[in-house]
């Protein structure tokens, strides 16, 4: 399959803060494509330097074959945005606001008046055409957005933490919505803090912490590699840990509970529940989740 | 520069439109403004003054009615409802993510300025004329010559939206800036008056001053070697800020 987006040694640099640290990465044509990690991890970051807003410091970035540096025209032309934070044009009605972005891109205006109503039927914001902005809900403004960014026909669509703040009827219709551009073809890339989010969605996802990728791989590759098939979660006791040590059992410290990562869910139970005291133990299938905390630690990020 | 190309109209068009949504209010300043001031300032403190330099008193502030409305309708345009749209609404943000560069959003807000300018001088001329204080033709050289004094004001404005932290920093050019250009300027007395050193110090970096002189000589329709001289000052003002507003701006929003 065509590749639609490669990176080589990006990196990008604030003065003395290296936000993205010469990182590697490919996107194929179709695909969906995950950037995972805390709070400056440099995913936004990343998200400019693609959108061809904020120009890399070094390294090669290169989207439909083109130099991000040297063609940002003929890319945003091809390009969809949706940006962390809603910017929609108060001064226009929902439908306005979909005309007026189609200007930006030389939509002629009988196409683009059609695209828009396709757009917002899409959307299902139909009852809403002729609403101010500030009418709309959350969702409805983020989902707007999607319309907005599906105006030019895009080969490759980029958001920014699409679903962040959504209640799970708006962000389920999202997800729909991004499936449903992906098997049409369209390549998507998108950030999330949400594990089940990229789970769902991505064919594949990277880890990023520090302006660095961590892991890179398939949601279910990457919990299998790093974590296993399932969680084992015991009280977080002196006893308990002792007693995981004695029988030479690895664990990891989540706050109030211990976790162990195994293939054997029965074995280990009943050795704890048997060997250990504990007044609770529990078996989950491991999660993206679990990857990602034991990848970017549990120290929180401000 | 290199990212300009005719996409400017885009932005410039973006905010025509929603200028034409609420013409009715927009109108009003432009109409309601001269005549306020020339029945207090022309008409009431007129009736004290015989006349400037052979001039009646209201003929003499007609021209510097019009400079001034150039200069605020442009000047604010581009300071606090640029800023708005840059920082709160983040409607360039939106914008440079299409085909547009900044420098042609920026280049569309600094024409949209003076267009405005344009719209409120011509809007003007007629109740101007109306009142019988300004000379036919040569006062239509008035619309042009607006968009050239607007666009000046506009790239100034610009720079300080450019470098303000804030939009409450903007209070700073309007009381420190525009106020004195207001007073000062050969608007409601004739420069002359002044210490020579003012008056040279005024002309050298006093825009309106500029924009006063030339739209004096158009509407009393009397022409010297100083429309000349005002019209390079403006000419050459207006390129270099334009120049920096744009590298300001890009400065500020490409990071």
């Amino acid at each position: 399959m065509a590749v639609v987006l490669e990176a080589k040694n990006l990196e990008k640099r604030f003065k003395d803060f290296v936000a993205v640290n010469k990182i590697n990465f490919k996107v194929k044509e179709g695909e969906v494509f995950g950037f995972l990690g805390p709070n400056g991890a440099g995913k936004t970051t990343t998200m400019k330097i693609i959108q061809c807003v904020s120009p890399k410091t070094s390294g090669d970035l290169k989207v439909f074959g083109l130099d991000v540096n040297e063609h940002p025209r003929e890319i945003k032309q091809h390009m969809g945005v949706v940006p962390q934070m809603d910017n929609l044009d108060p001064d226009f009605s929902v439908i306005e606001n979909l005309v007026q972005y189609s200007r930006y891109f030389d939509i002629p205006i009988e196409e683009a008046k059609k695209r828009a109503n396709d757009l917002v039927n899409y959307v299902q914001l139909n009852d809403k055409k002729e609403s101010s902005i500030d009418k709309l809900s959350g969702g409805m403004k983020r989902r707007l957005v999607l319309a907005r960014a599906m105006i030019n026909n895009p080969k490759l669509l980029i958001l920014d933490e699409p679903t962040t703040g959504l209640d799970p009827q708006a962000r389920h219709l999202i997800w729909e919505k991004l499936k449903d551009l992906s098997s049409r073809g369209i390549t998507v890339i998108l950030t999330t803090h949400y594990m089940e989010e990229a789970a769902r969605l991505c064919d594949r996802i990277v880890i990023m912490d520090n302006g660095q990728i961590l892991v890179e791989g398939t949601p279910k590759n990457l919990i299998k590699k790093y974590v296993g098939d399932h969680i084992i979660e015991a009280e977080n006791t002196i006893e308990i840990k002792t007693c995981l040590e004695k029988n030479n059992i690895e664990y990891e410290v989540a706050n109030e509970s211990v976790e162990i990562y195994s293939e054997n869910v029965p074995h280990i139970t009943n050795l704890i529940l048997k060997k250990c005291t504990s007044s609770s133990v529990t078996a989950r299938p491991a999660t993206l989740e679990d990857v990602f905390l034991k990848l970017t630690g549990r120290k929180l990020r401000e | 520069m290199f990212g300009l190309t005719y996409r400017f109209i885009k932005p410039w068009r973006r905010n025509m439109v929603t200028f034409i949504k609420t013409w009715k209010l927009n109108f009003i300043p432009p109409f309601l403004e001269p005549v306020l001031y020339l029945l207090a300032l022309g008409f009431g403190l007129g009736g004290f003054i015989e006349s400037v330099d052979g001039v009646p008193y209201a003929n003499f502030i007609a021209p510097a009615l019009v400079s001034i409305s150039v200069m605020n309708a442009s000047f604010f345009e581009c300071t606090y409802t640029s800023f708005v749209r840059m920082y709160y609404l983040k409607t360039f943000d939106a914008m440079i993510s299409t085909p547009i560069s900044i420098e042609e959003v920026i280049a569309g807000e600094l024409f949209w300025g003076a267009t405005r300018s344009t719209i409120y001088a011509t809007i003007m001329l007629p109740v101007l004329l109306i009142f019988g204080i300004i000379k036919m033709p040569s006062s239509l050289l008035i619309i042009p010559f607006a968009f050239l004094g607007g666009l000046l004001f506009s790239c100034i404005a610009m720079c300080f939206t450019a470098l303000s932290p804030t939009i409450d920093t903007l209070n700073y050019p309007s009381f420190l800036f525009i106020t004195p250009m207001f007073l000062f300027s050969g608007t409601f007395f004739p420069m002359d008056v002044l210490p020579l050193v003012v008056q040279y110090t005024a002309l050298a970096i006093l825009p309106l001053a500029h924009v006063v002189i030339i739209s004096r000589e158009l509407t009393l329709g009397v022409y010297s070697i100083s429309l000349l001289a005002s019209l390079i000052w403006i000419l050459a003002a207006t390129l270099i800020f334009f120049v920096i507003s744009i590298k300001l701006m890009k400065k500020r929003l490409i990071i």
